[in-house]
């Protein structure tokens, strides 16, 4: 839509819509653009288009029941979320969960944050242009999700990681094959990057685009690589360590630009770190239980309920009516790929939670989007957008 | 980095308290710390959060309301605060009444906008001096405030698209099936009042008589 300003032909602004179906915009999202020419002046972001009202739904379900929610907030990479409700609630709980769940747990969130990298590196390249990366990094998401799907049945939506530790152990040989991915896996990462760092189409596109700094980075209230990029030194694996995280040897890479190139160039060292903290997870797997603790929260053995009646009381009760939390309050915060994923439990002491607060990273990032896109190109939005991040699961919630 | 402890968190509350005065009150539990303050006085708890050399929150990473309809001020806003450099969290809480507006914090944090949008949206908690207070995840033209205890967790219209109107059209909600809950509470297990069911029908009405 042209607005004429009779006073001033030269004058050309304009307000465009992009979005909300726009193959750029990541998922369901709308921006509201003004431009001066083709300079962006401001962005208004309409959100809430994949709003499915899941913190209201939580609060009408069961602890348990509530967990498969968090798999349907950031898709690409659904065990990450899990992660932070189940330590909230293990927090309220006061329970300890086994040394295997934390292994497994930990091995679980960094494939969780090499199928997000991946997909992000590939989509952030596809947007500026290049078409052969995602063939070949979702060649490697397919066999990680092959991974979710024998640990948990499910592909995607695997409700593995509950409170109490994980849902099942692992079937016998597939730790053997997530270790023999491992260097497969890097030497697609190496192609890819042959493909993309020194590409003078990639970096004309992303260098110095989107430069975001370290203040602006703590006033917006981003985290994960959008903090690193600008060179802040955080991660919560490494500053709040939560698991056995201290336990891991492993870098965390910084940023100098803060640029869309250099967010690409942090998630590409991270989906590194990433597999080398797998390895060390599978070689130091402890033995024993996965799931457990006092208080009753995880079901009984199949066998057990054979011959106990307590058993099959404890697994039906369990089922229907669930377990009761202790009353309070607590937030609980892992490093997600995206970020700093944070849940804001309020209990009432019964079996469902009174309150459910989602902090998606993904929020704050968007928010952002008009600060860092103010003086770009229209073109340059579509890159920034990329380079930050999004999946509208966890923003709309 | 130091990783926190109790010890210094403790340092810390009495830290921020003895220099806000009796302008607020500490708690922690779970290894956190929690502030609460009157509505008043939330921005200058929080420019102090923020400024001060001994705490430098610099980061707003959250803010959320809670409903809780049967207190006198029925909604809680809550505020999660991170500082880097002393790699510490702090929770800041603050009670107001339906229809009270509480000071907006974007000029302190930018970050609030979106987190305050998001509050009103869904709670219809008023933020006085914020600079754009519009719905932020409902749909557009949406009546209510979904989060609300005493709103229902069906909604109250639904959608669907009239191939006749040839557009999307609103309906009030019909559900072949009433949306049943279930509390699971076992009536022989903590009872406040001996009334087991049945024994309502087993009572005579008082209006009869």
């Amino acid at each position: 839509m042209k607005q004429e300003n009779p006073a001033n032909p030269e004058e050309r602004k304009f307000t465009i819509n992009f979005g909300p179906q726009h193959p750029a915009a990541h998922g369901v999202l709308r921006l509201v653009l003004d431009l001066d020419g083709e300079i962006v002046e401001r962005i208004d972001p309409h959100i809430g288009l994949l709003h499915r009202g899941t913190e209201k739904l939580i609060e009408h379900k069961t602890y348990l029941q509530a967990v498969p929610y968090f798999d349907r907030l950031d898709y690409v990479a659904p065990m990450n979320q899990e992660h932070a409700f189940a330590l909230a609630v293990e927090a309220l709980l006061d329970i300890k969960i086994p040394k295997r769940a934390q292994y497994i747990r930990m091995l679980y969130s960094e494939i969780g944050r090499l199928l997000s990298h991946i997909l992000n590196i590939t989509t952030q390249a596809m947007d500026v242009g290049a078409l052969t990366p995602p063939l070949w990094g979702f060649e490697e998401r397919e066999k990680l999700m092959v991974f979710y799907e024998r640990a948990s049945g499910s592909r995607m939506h695997a409700a593995y990681i509950r409170p109490g530790g994980v849902h099942q152990d692992l079937p016998p040989q597939l730790l053997q094959d997530i270790l023999d991915f491992c260097a497969p896996c890097a030497k697609t990462l190496d192609d890819i990057e042959d493909l993309l760092t020194e590409n003078r189409i990639f970096k004309q596109r992303n260098v110095g685009i989107g430069v975001f700094d370290a203040d602006a980075v703590q006033a917006w209230g981003c985290s994960g690589v959008m903090a690193r990029a600008a060179g802040l030194e955080w991660d919560l694996r490494r500053s709040q360590p939560y698991e056995a995280y201290e336990e891991m040897r492993f870098e965390i890479p910084i940023g100098k630009n803060a640029d869309c190139y250099d967010r690409y160039l942090l998630r590409m060292e991270e989906c590194r770190q990433s597999l080398d903290i797998m390895k060390q997870c599978i070689e130091r797997m402890p033995d024993g239980e996965v799931s457990g603790g006092e208080g009753k929260i995880a079901p009984p053995p199949r066998a057990e309920m054979k011959s106990s009646m307590e058993a099959l009381i404890h697994h039906f009760k369990l089922y229907t009516e669930g377990y009761h939390v202790p009353a309070g309050e607590v937030y609980r915060a892992v490093e997600a790929p995206k970020g700093e994923f944070g849940v804001y439990l309020v209990s009432d002491g019964s079996n469902k939670p009174y309150r459910c607060k989602i902090r998606a990273p993904g929020f704050a990032h968007l928010q952002a989007m008009d600060e860092i896109s103010k003086g770009h190109m229209l073109a340059d939005v579509s890159a920034i957008l990329g380079s930050i991040d999004i999946v509208f699961g966890e923003v709309d919630r | 980095m130091p990783i926190p402890s109790d010890e210094n968190m403790t340092e810390l509350c009495e830290h921020i308290v003895s220099n806000l005065g009796d302008r607020c009150t500490f708690g922690i539990a779970h290894g956190e710390a929690t502030l609460s303050c009157d509505v008043d006085n939330i921005v200058r708890v929080l420019s102090f959060l923020r400024d001060d050399v001994g705490c430098e929150f610099k980061l707003l990473v959250d803010i959320c309301g809670v409903d809780f309809p049967e207190r006198s001020k029925r909604f809680e806003l809550v505020y999660h605060l991170l500082s880097m450099s002393l790699n510490q969290r702090i929770r800041v809480k603050t009670a107001l009444g339906e229809g009270e507006a509480a000071p907006s914090v974007c000029s302190l944090f930018p970050a609030a906008g979106w987190f305050e949008r998001e509050a009103y949206d869904l709670y219809g908690i008023l933020f006085s001096n914020h600079p754009d207070l519009r719905r932020l995840l409902t749909d557009y033209g949406f009546e209510g405030h979904p989060l609300r205890k005493d709103f229902p967790l069906t909604g109250y219209v639904e959608v669907r698209y009239d191939d006749n109107a040839k557009r999307v059209v609103y309906e009030p909600v019909a559900l072949p099936q009433a949306f049943r809950e279930f509390d699971f509470v076992s009536p022989w297990e903590g009872m406040d009042a001996p009334l087991l069911p049945g024994d309502l029908h087993a009572q005579k009405p008082e209006s009869d008589s």
